[in-house]
């Protein structure tokens, strides 16, 4: 990694080189991937996964590759703080590591992804990017793939439980810098794992640009949890792709909560690969002013007895954007197949604007499928039950608000992790109140 | 009922399940004095513009038409590949003996009349229609209404005779709710249009009983495009249904209509479709109404018939209060895809607007429900509700949703809401158990699975439709 040099070049004009004490495979696989990347055609107002997407927000050409991490990094790990005591904490800026706390047992691996790829080469390989990015951003994953130079690389063994928290946090420094954090969690039989993603920006002001991916593997019977708390400043955009495999008997959470960001569009796809398995996918919005947030879901339902659940909350304000554009797909006997899908938009604004296209392709028998998408304001009679109670018409409005994204935040069922999250939707919401920017 | 053991009792359930397609399958030798021949070119235009010895500018219409059917891609972006299964230089683009409409059923000539005696139409006006109007491949063969609604100024012609007898009511709002461009077969339909209704209800006038309409496409490789447009004036109502058969050729048929509606202040308007086309028709149709202020459109939709449908109806509700509904119920038999849906177009306050969608898939057969429902800024207490269930009964079966909703500001409330779940292993036994055979069982589930819907249908339809599934449910129609 070259931080030292001072970089001009845009992202898209030259081929990214790879370290060359990364292994050749991985070498190669950017190379490929920028190829890939030059290849694949820009999104067109035809395509429908960008139906009601502001592709003008595709243009990258001013975000500029490997910007050099500022001197001072002490202020960053004084603003990392999530859960009272993780189990282990990373932090990069700029996608370099800055910062490392573990105390996880000897028989996880759990490192930085540059180092991982150094010591695990071969573990990496067998899971690094397997899947085609089939929600749109195949242009942009191609980009990551090409540009990636660190992030997380987790594997939990067969039958161990991760105590706690992994927390990573991605910092963004510098103008028009650019990062391609990469997230890849693997756990074994039977075993435990959580990890929090957090994504911030160092000032208020610097335009800046994230490319994030995250692949989650869970093996038999595990249980594996995963967030990405998303809180970069207003001036930010952020593409972040999802890929998750769930195998027999085994259960995931993934969870997305948007509080940041000019535009920010999250594709999550999950594969029930497994009898048994089960795939809860959550997220939390509350976009205000001119922020648009774009959402795009698949539950592919491969194996047959499997059980999917999804829950996106939009809580919009001002003149803020958002698109949710879900499908369940049951493949072709894939019976016993219960399959859920809700989104739910509050219209706080009377300029505010919310898509929803929630989608089912059913192909088997015996499924249990039905998708809800509702979209309102908050009704006058529930202000005057809370004012008639002494609460200011504002104050009643965000506690309204605020209950509306906790039904979500109870699903992920872990005390720290929920009063984490609420921290940062609470945080949104003064900041709404306050006038933001 | 186990997955892999299971091929018996789905051929059972399937025939069960079907319904009475062939009454509608004979056909009569073909006795044509204008042909278009197959293809579709300028001079086919020309040819369909001189046989009906169209205005000027009804010609030009159709030639600027043509151009954009031409220019405009397949829409296979969403749509299914099926598509591009249509050959449009094999299909024949207008076809009639050269007759004038007949006011009385002696007149029409005896294939055409035993063909509509055979599917009833004769029998249903006099027992409770206003005026119908039988279309025969491109052109009407019978058109009549009561006397009575002469007097009060209701006009019931057909398109060409719209066109030139009432060119000052009609043309200022043809093709005005369905642009040419909106879609690639609105524009072919422009172009070589022919048939279809022309209603216009004058002021108040309140049609107590329905106008209907009956297209029947006779000839092999024949593409049907009628075109209707109904204007209700202020405060006017009428109920208009429209019913459509095939027989079943070799080769594949194209049905590709618009229909655009129009109800001024007040007024209301039921647009009633049965289409149970043969299965190897392209029944690709465009549907669209205008609703002012304080008026009500409403589609009630059934398709059971064609190889496959793309049927999206819409209502623009541009007055205030006005009201827009879509009641649809689809049967997707093997070898059949039943696209269909509603569009909502919200563009005044307190418009309110309804659709519920059922669909049934059985065999592999294929529904899917596309919606969109559109509610833009500045607009004030809107309201959508859509519902879409979706039964599915063999294991082949398959069902597909995809709605789109957009909500701007927030004085606004819209929800949608869709099921897809099958006849259950238990509701089946629960009634073997009391001595009803499992076809008879399935049939019960799935009138009761349609029941609501099927209770808005004019009531013969109604008991029609029952009737058809019931009948094979006993499998004593082959």
């Amino acid at each position: 990694m070259s931080t030292t040099l001072e970089s001009t070049a845009s992202i898209l004009e030259s081929a990214p080189g790879t370290a060359p004490d990364l292994p050749a495979w991985f070498a190669e696989r950017q190379r490929a991937a920028w190829q890939r990347f030059l290849e694949t055609p820009a999104p067109t107002r035809k395509d429908e996964t960008w139906r009601f997407s502001n592709l003008k927000q595709l243009d990258f050409s001013s975000c500029r590759a490997e910007v050099p991490v500022p001197e001072d990094t002490g202020r960053f790990i004084e603003r990392s703080k999530g859960v009272g005591k993780p189990a282990a904490k990373f932090i990069f800026v700029n996608e370099n590591l800055i910062e490392i706390e573990s105390s996880l047992p000897e028989n996880v691996i759990c490192l930085p992804l540059a180092e991982a790829l150094l010591l695990h080469g071969g573990l990496v390989e067998q899971y690094f990017m397997k899947q085609d990015t089939r929600l749109g951003s195949a242009k942009w994953t191609a980009l990551h793939e090409a540009r990636v130079s660190n992030g997380l690389f987790v594997h939990v063994p067969d039958n161990v439980e991760v105590e706690g928290t992994i927390e990573v946090f991605h910092w963004l420094a510098g103008r028009h810098a650019s990062i391609f954090p990469h997230t890849l969690i693997v756990s074994g039989a039977n075993a435990r794992v959580r990890v929090v993603d957090y994504f911030g920006s160092a000032n208020a002001s610097d335009y800046g640009l994230c490319v994030a991916v995250n692949d989650l593997n869970a093996g038999e019977g595990s249980k594996l949890d995963y967030l990405a708390i998303q809180a970069f400043n207003e001036h930010t955009r952020v593409i972040s792709v999802n890929e998750t495999g769930v195998a027999k008997d085994a259960s995931t959470t993934g969870f997305v909560l948007n509080t940041g960001a000019s535009w920010a569009r999250n594709e999550s796809l999950c594969r029930l690969e497994g009898e048994g398995s089960r795939s809860d996918m959550l997220s939390v919005s509350v976009p205000a002013r001119n922020q648009e947030y774009d959402q795009r879901t698949f539950q592919h339902h491969v194996s047959p007895g499997a059980f999917s659940d999804l829950l996106y909350k939009n809580s919009l304000y001002d003149d803020s954007k958002t698109i949710f554009s879900g499908l369940i797909f049951v493949d072709e006997g894939a019976h016993h197949t219960d399959a859920y899908q809700t989104c739910r938009n509050l219209l706080m604004s009377d300029t505010c604007e919310a898509n929803s296209m929630p989608g089912l392709e059913i192909n088997a028998d015996q499924v249990k499928c039905s998708h809800g998408s509702t979209s309102s304001a908050i009704h006058d009679d529930e202000i005057f039950y809370l004012r008639a109670r002494g609460i200011d018409p504002v104050r009643a409005r965000q506690l309204i608000a605020r209950g509306f994204s906790v039904e979500v935040v109870e699903r992920l069922e872990n005390d720290a992790v929920e009063e984490l999250v609420l921290k940062f939707i609470d945080d949104k919401f003064a900041h709404i109140a306050g006038g933001g920017a | 009922m186990s997955y892999d053991s299971s091929t018996t009792i789905d051929r059972e359930t399937q025939d069960a399940i079907d319904i009475d397609r062939s009454k509608g399958d004979f056909f009569f030798p073909e006795r044509h004095k204008y042909d278009a021949g197959r293809g579709l070119s300028e001079a086919t235009v020309d040819y369909i513009s001189d046989v009906k010895q169209d205005p000027d500018w009804v010609r030009e219409f159709r030639h600027k038409a043509l151009r954009t059917f031409l220019s405009k891609p397949m829409p296979t972006n969403w749509a299914t590949r099926d598509l591009e299964n249509i050959d449009f230089d094999a299909i024949r683009y207008y076809l009639s003996d050269g007759e004038k409409p007949k006011r009385s059923w002696d007149e029409v000539p005896e294939e055409v009349l035993k063909t509509f005696d055979r599917l009833g139409i004769p029998e249903q006006e006099r027992a409770f229609l206003a005026g119908v109007e039988a279309q025969y491949d491109s052109e009407a063969a019978y058109s009549n209404m009561k006397e009575e609604l002469t007097k009060q100024g209701v006009i019931f012609v057909n398109s060409t005779e719209g066109l030139k007898e009432y060119e000052e009511i009609f043309r200022p709002w043809f093709g005005k709710v369905i642009p040419t461009g909106d879609n690639k077969f609105s524009a072919l339909n422009s172009a070589v249009f022919s048939g279809g209704s022309f209603i216009y209800i004058p002021k108040g006038v309140k049609l107590k009983q329905p106008l209907q309409a009956y297209f029947r496409i006779n000839s092999e490789s024949f593409g049907q495009f009628e075109r209707t447009l109904i204007i209700a004036d202020e405060g006017a109502e009428v109920m208009y249904m429209e019913g459509c058969t095939a027989p079943k050729f070799e080769t594949s048929t194209l049905d590709s209509a618009v229909v655009e509606l129009v109800a001024l202040k007040g007024a209301k308007i039921q647009y009633v479709t049965v289409q149970n086309w043969s299965s190897n028709v392209y029944n690709l149709v465009t549907k669209r109404g205008l609703a002012q202020e304080d008026a009500e459109i409403r589609w009630i939709d059934c398709n059971i018939g064609s190889r496959l449908t793309m049927k999206y109806p819409g209502v623009i509700m541009k007055g205030e209060r006005a009201r827009g509904e879509v009641i649809s119920i689809a049967l997707a038999n093997s070898g059949q895809h039943q696209d269909t849906g509603a569009k909502m177009i919200h563009a005044a306050d307190h418009t309110t607007s309804n659709v519920v969608s059922k669909s049934i898939s059985v065999g592999e057969g294929r529904s899917t429900y596309r919606g969109q429902v559109h509610i833009p800024k500045h607009l004030k207490g809107c309201k959508n509700n859509t519902e879409c269930d979706a039964l599915l009964i063999n294991t082949r079966s398959r069902t597909d949703t995809y709605p789109a909703i957009t909500v701007k500001g927030n004085r606004h409330a819209t929800q949608h809401e869709a099921s897809v779940s099958q006849v259950s292993e238990e509701m089946l036994f629960y009634m073997q158990q009391r001595g009803i055979d499992e076809g008879h069982a399935m049939s019960l589930a799935v009138n009761g699975f349609i029941n609501d819907l099927v209770r808005e249908f004019p009531m013969e339809y109604s008991v029609e439709l029952k009737r058809l599934i019931d009948l094979e449910m006993e499998g004593s129609v082959g």
